[in-house]
Order: C-alpha cells, then structure tokens, then sequence
C-alpha cells in the first residue's frame, strides 16, 4: 500500500518540475524577439550604414590618415593595457587565491572598484590628478611629462577601466583549484619558478585566456573614460570609438558606420574567439570557471 | 633517517594548533599519527614535510636542524589526501616531475627518467596507465601514482596526510594493506595521518595519538588499545562503558570522584548472579554482528545502558533473547580520576 502511494508522489513531482510547451515556446520566442530587436537589428544597421554608398566609399573611409592613426592607437592601447592587466591580473589572483593575508577583502572590492565607477568619472579622476590644473600637474609641467590629452593619459585610463577582467576570471578557478598542486610541486623540488610555469599557469590557460579575450574587447571599445582624458585631437589621441563620435558629429555617416563596423567585427571575433575557447576548455576537461 | 621533535609549538591566530609537541620517529619505521579532525595531526605532517612553519621548537632530521629549510629542500615526499596530481599532466610526466625539475647538473637524462619512472609505475602496479591523465583514473589509482611520484625523487622521509581517507572502504582496506607491504620492501621512515583507529592500529608500527594538539599517548598499536594511558585514548580507540564510582562504588574500588572505563567484550553477562559484585539488568536488545554478539544492557535502578560483547561460542552456551533479567560484572577495569 506505502510502495503505491511513493509511486504517485514521484510522477506528481516529476509532472510539476517541467514546464508546458506553450510556456516554453512563449518564453523561446521573448528572449529571441528581445536579441533580434536589441542586438541583432542594430548590428545590421552598422553594416548597412557603412555600406550604404558602395564598397569603394568603405575603404576609403578606412583608409584615411586620422582613421588609420585612429587604428593604430586603438591597438597601441590594446597592446599596452592587455599585457599590463595580464601580468596584475594573475599576480593579484594568485595572492588571493592561495595565500591569507590582511586587507583580503579591501583589495578585492578594489578590483571590483571600475566595474562600480562610471567610466567617466574614472577618466575624471585622471584629470584631476595629472591635468594642468590637477594635483601633480605643476610637477609634471615642471618635467615636461604630458599625460593628459597624450597617449599615455588614453593607456592609463584604459589599464583602469581594464583591470577587473583578468583577476575576476581568475580569482574563483584558482581558488577552486586550491594549494595542492603547488604544495606538490615545491615537496618534490621545484623552485618558485618553475612551479609557476609548469603547475599554476597550465592549470589557469584557458581562464586566462578567456579573461584576455573580454579584456582586449573592452580596452580596444572603450569610451567614456578615454574620451575625458583624450582630448580628441585628431590623428594623435583619437581611438576608434572617439573617431567614430566626430565623424558622426560632423554628419559623415558613411565614414563613421566605416569605423564603426571594424568595432563590430571586433566584437564578433571576439564572441567567436570565446566560444572557441569556452569550446576547447569543456573538451579538455578542465573547468573555465571556479565552479564545476 | 631518525625524526626527532623537540617542544614543537603552533598556533593559527587563538587557536592553538600544536601544544609542546615532543616525538621521536625511529629510522625506518612506519609511524601513525592518529587523532580525531582538528587534533593537530595533519599541521604537525606539514611542519615536518616544511609546507608549514612552527611558531617554536626544533626538529631534527638525523640529529640536523632542519627546521629553517625550505620544502625543495628537505628531500621529503609527501602524499596528500586528495592526491594532488598535476591534472593537466600524463600519469608518466606526473612521476617525472620530480626528476625533471632537478637543477641541470643533477637531472638525469631522459633515458634514466625513462627507467626509473617505469621502474616507479611497476612497483604501484600501474605501469599501463603512463599515458593516461590522472582524471582517467580511479581514486585508488590516483593515490598510488601520488605514491610513485614522491618516491621519484629518492626522498629520505615520506610523509601521507589521510592517504586513503577519500577512498571508499573496500579500496581502503586493499590500499593500506599493500602500503605496509611496500613500506616492509623499501623501509623508508614514513608517518601517516589518520583519524580512523582500525587503519592505524592495522598499519603502523607504533601510533601517536593526539588530542587538541597535545600528544595523549605513544606506543604499539597493542599498547594504546590495552593499555590507554588517558581517557581520551580509552574513548578514541575502540568503544568502551562508563561507570561513575558515586554509583558503582564496587568496581571502581574507590569512594572519590573517579570514572570507571570497560571495553564492551571486558564483561561478563551471565543469568545466574556471579558474585556481589555484579549488577542485575535486563537486555534491551541483543544480536550477532559477524563473529561476534551485541548486547545492550540496562542496568536497574538507573537509565545506563552497557554495551556488551560476547563470542558466539559464549553466546551458544548460553543463549539470550531480548528482555532477559541478566547479571553483568566486569573482568578488567581501568579507572581514571
């Protein structure tokens, strides 16, 4: 009689865990109507925009001095910030993952601290601190070190905007992953170094990876914090997403949707790159995130 | 290699982890340090193997200080709970490790690390799985390359925190089995962590038991179950009955405050009164567990229940069923005040 009553209990509750078909075709059809309309739409504008007056208008939108110097400071930046936050990013996580020390949790909410700020006021803050009239201006006048409206007011400002994304992916995996296979490694002789190299960083590769990848796309797009401290002179301290705004500003819509598709591109390599990896770390077998 | 530890002490914040540690570790020998969790046994295994350091105290490797030296330096293997294999890693490369990182001029050449590391899988009984990476392998497996891999580097100690505590109980049972054996070929100076008694009295040659980061007791396996030296030990190892002397005044032969301790197959259980001694009770409940038979005896007159053991040869003697008026007497007796 029990063994009956068990039965029916198990197919009620296997009933109610499932959702009908019409709820779940309604929802399908919300969050694709939703991507269409926000993200798939505006992505073909772009396109359509850029090539709206023929290819040869395209190319030689691109081609132009202050576009191609636009380019090229995009990836200067790129080149600088990436590799800066990589070397912070890993160093940072590993001395919150594998080691107890006091200020833990203050130095965690300060990486977090540009994912809170709006990246104006970031850009701001460098103003304020190395611009003419700012804290450390005078000095720097005085050693004739421009920062400000200059390239490295633009690197220094993107680093800042930056930096979370290396460390926040690599915090919880490391954590996970847990002291062992170090512990290991040094018990059978391996010095600091070498521990690094052949046990931390191959266990971490495909989380660092991933964590390039989102910073890279955010260094070369980013805006509000660049556009404060560039200045937006043309041909010199102009990136892609400063370009794309004068262009747009001075109504030429074909060159500025021109720029504005490179960026794009950018972000569908980007989200391609990412599934790749996303891709090889499940086959490999070792987990992305911190959670198995 | 002898260990010898001198007034070790370690502390994590207030909490006092190692309290005035002092032990020796005889060459060659296989010694269990035998504790329930939070004890201090397993910080007490990292000091030695130097992946902790002691706020005080010495520790001397054959006579050597070696208390300020590094972990690569020591020249020790550790084995760690949950194996710590190098996950992204062949089961070959993992036994290599040791050897590979070897500064140039002592790095044997890949033909010797060839040998030797397929000398090490032979002797795990694993040398199959070389090309295979160690989440391709069972948790058994795993803590036997874990084992090859610490031999690799010819270390002098070796050391094995819960070694077979993440494994289940049969494989436990075989794992532990064949250490000891390996241990009797290779007679290197071993210690091991554990908190489960029956591994520990299975396996080692002497069995330090601890308690709140004080050593309670020191001896032969045989020594801490016959004759525990503390309460503690008394109730760690093994199962065993209290009698308060204030109610038991007969076998504790004492008037104080003292409590009276009694393995279960320490008592006799018989329905005829053996002396004036004995206490009268009635079973509550009674059956064979393998060779053996439980009872479970409420004494008259209080709400105590003693366990009881008995042979089955005892039993057949003299059969029981539950609710039997029956009288209990002790044949040993160890009081503590």
């Amino acid at each position: 009689m029990s063994l009956t009553t068990n039965n029916r209990i198990a197919v009620n509750t296997r009933i109610t865990t499932t959702e009908s078909k019409p709820v779940i075709g309604l929802l399908l059809i919300v969050a694709l109507t939703y991507l269409v309309l926000f993200l798939g739409l505006p992505l073909y504008a772009v396109f359509h925009e850029a090539f709206s007056k023929g290819s040869e208008l395209y190319w030689s939108a691109l081609k132009e001095a202050d576009a191609l110097s636009a380019i090229k400071l995009t990836l200067l930046v790129a080149v600088i910030a990436v590799p800066a936050n990589l070397v912070f990013g890993i160093a940072a996580a590993w001395a919150i993952a594998k080691f107890e020390f006091k200020g833990k949790s203050l130095l965690i909410t300060l990486i977090d601290l540009p994912f809170a700020v709006s990246p104006v006021v970031s850009g701001l803050v460098y103003v304020l601190l190395f611009g003419a009239q700012g804290w450390l201006g005078p000095w720097l006048m005085e050693h004739d070190i421009k920062l400000i409206f200059a390239v490295p007011g633009i690197v220094l400002a993107t680093i800042f905007v930056t930096f979370p994304f290396i460390a926040r992916e690599l915090i919880p995996l490391m954590q996970a992953q847990g002291r062992d296979e170090e512990e290991a490694a040094v018990s059978l002789g391996a010095s600091g170094w070498q521990t690094f190299w052949r046990v931390t960083l191959p266990n971490i590769k495909w989380g660092l990876l991933y964590g390039v990848i989102l910073c890279n796309a955010r260094a070369m797009g980013e805006f509000g914090a660049v556009s404060v401290v560039s200045g937006h002179i043309r041909g010199l301290t102009n990136t892609m997403p400063l370009h794309v705004e004068i262009l747009y500003n001075e109504y030429n819509f074909v060159a500025a949707f021109a720029v504005a598709s490179l960026l794009a591109l950018l972000a569908l390599v980007t989200l391609g790159v990412k599934s790749l990896v996303e891709w090889q770390a499940q086959r490999s077998g070792e987990p992305l995130h911190g959670a198995h | 290699m002898s260990i010898s530890i001198e007034n070790l002490n370690k502390r994590f914040g207030d909490h006092v982890a190692l309290n005035d540690i002092n032990l020796e570790v005889k060459s060659g020998e296989l010694l269990a340090l035998l504790g329930p969790s939070g004890c201090g046994k397993t910080t007490l295994l990292r000091i030695i193997g130097g992946l902790d350091v002691a706020d005080s105290g010495k520790l001397l490797v054959n006579g050597l200080d070696i208390a300020q030296r590094d972990a690569r330096e020591r020249n020790v293997g550790f084995v760690f709970q949950h194996y710590a294999l190098f996950r992204h890693m062949t089961v070959f490369e993992n036994v290599a490790f040791g050897l590979r990182v070897k500064p140039r001029k002592e790095r044997p050449s890949d033909a010797e690390i060839k040998r030797r590391v397929t000398h090490l899988l032979q002797l795990v009984q694993l040398d199959w799985v070389a090309d295979r990476f160690p989440s391709q392998l069972s948790g058994g497996q795993r803590q036997r390359i874990a084992l090859a891999r610490a031999l690799a580097v010819e270390p002098k100690i070796l050391l094995l925190d819960e070694p077979f505590g993440a494994l289940d109980a049969k494989v436990r049972k075989e794992l532990r089995r064949w250490l000891r054996q390996l241990h009797d070929e290779l007679h290197i100076t071993s210690v091991f962590v554990t908190h489960d008694q029956e591994e520990a009295l299975e396996v080692a040659d002497r069995v330090v038991v601890m308690n709140h980061g004080k050593v309670e007791q020191i001896g032969s396996p045989d020594e801490v179950y016959a004759t525990p030296a503390s309460p503690f030990v008394y109730q760690f190892i093994g199962n065993v009955n209290l009698f308060h002397s204030r109610i038991h005044s007969a076998w504790t032969e004492q008037h104080g405050d003292a409590v009276a301790y009694v393995r279960p197959h320490d008592i006799d259980i018989s329905h005829t009164q053996q002396d004036n001694e004995a206490l009268a009770g009635e079973i509550k409940l009674i059956r064979a567990v393998g060779a053996i038979v439980r009872a479970e005896v409420a004494v008259a007159g209080s709400d105590e229940l003693v366990e009881i053991e008995l042979s089955r040869e005892r039993f057949d003697a003299e059969p029981m069923v539950n609710g039997d008026r029956v009288f209990i007497r002790p044949r040993q007796v160890r009081v503590f005040e």
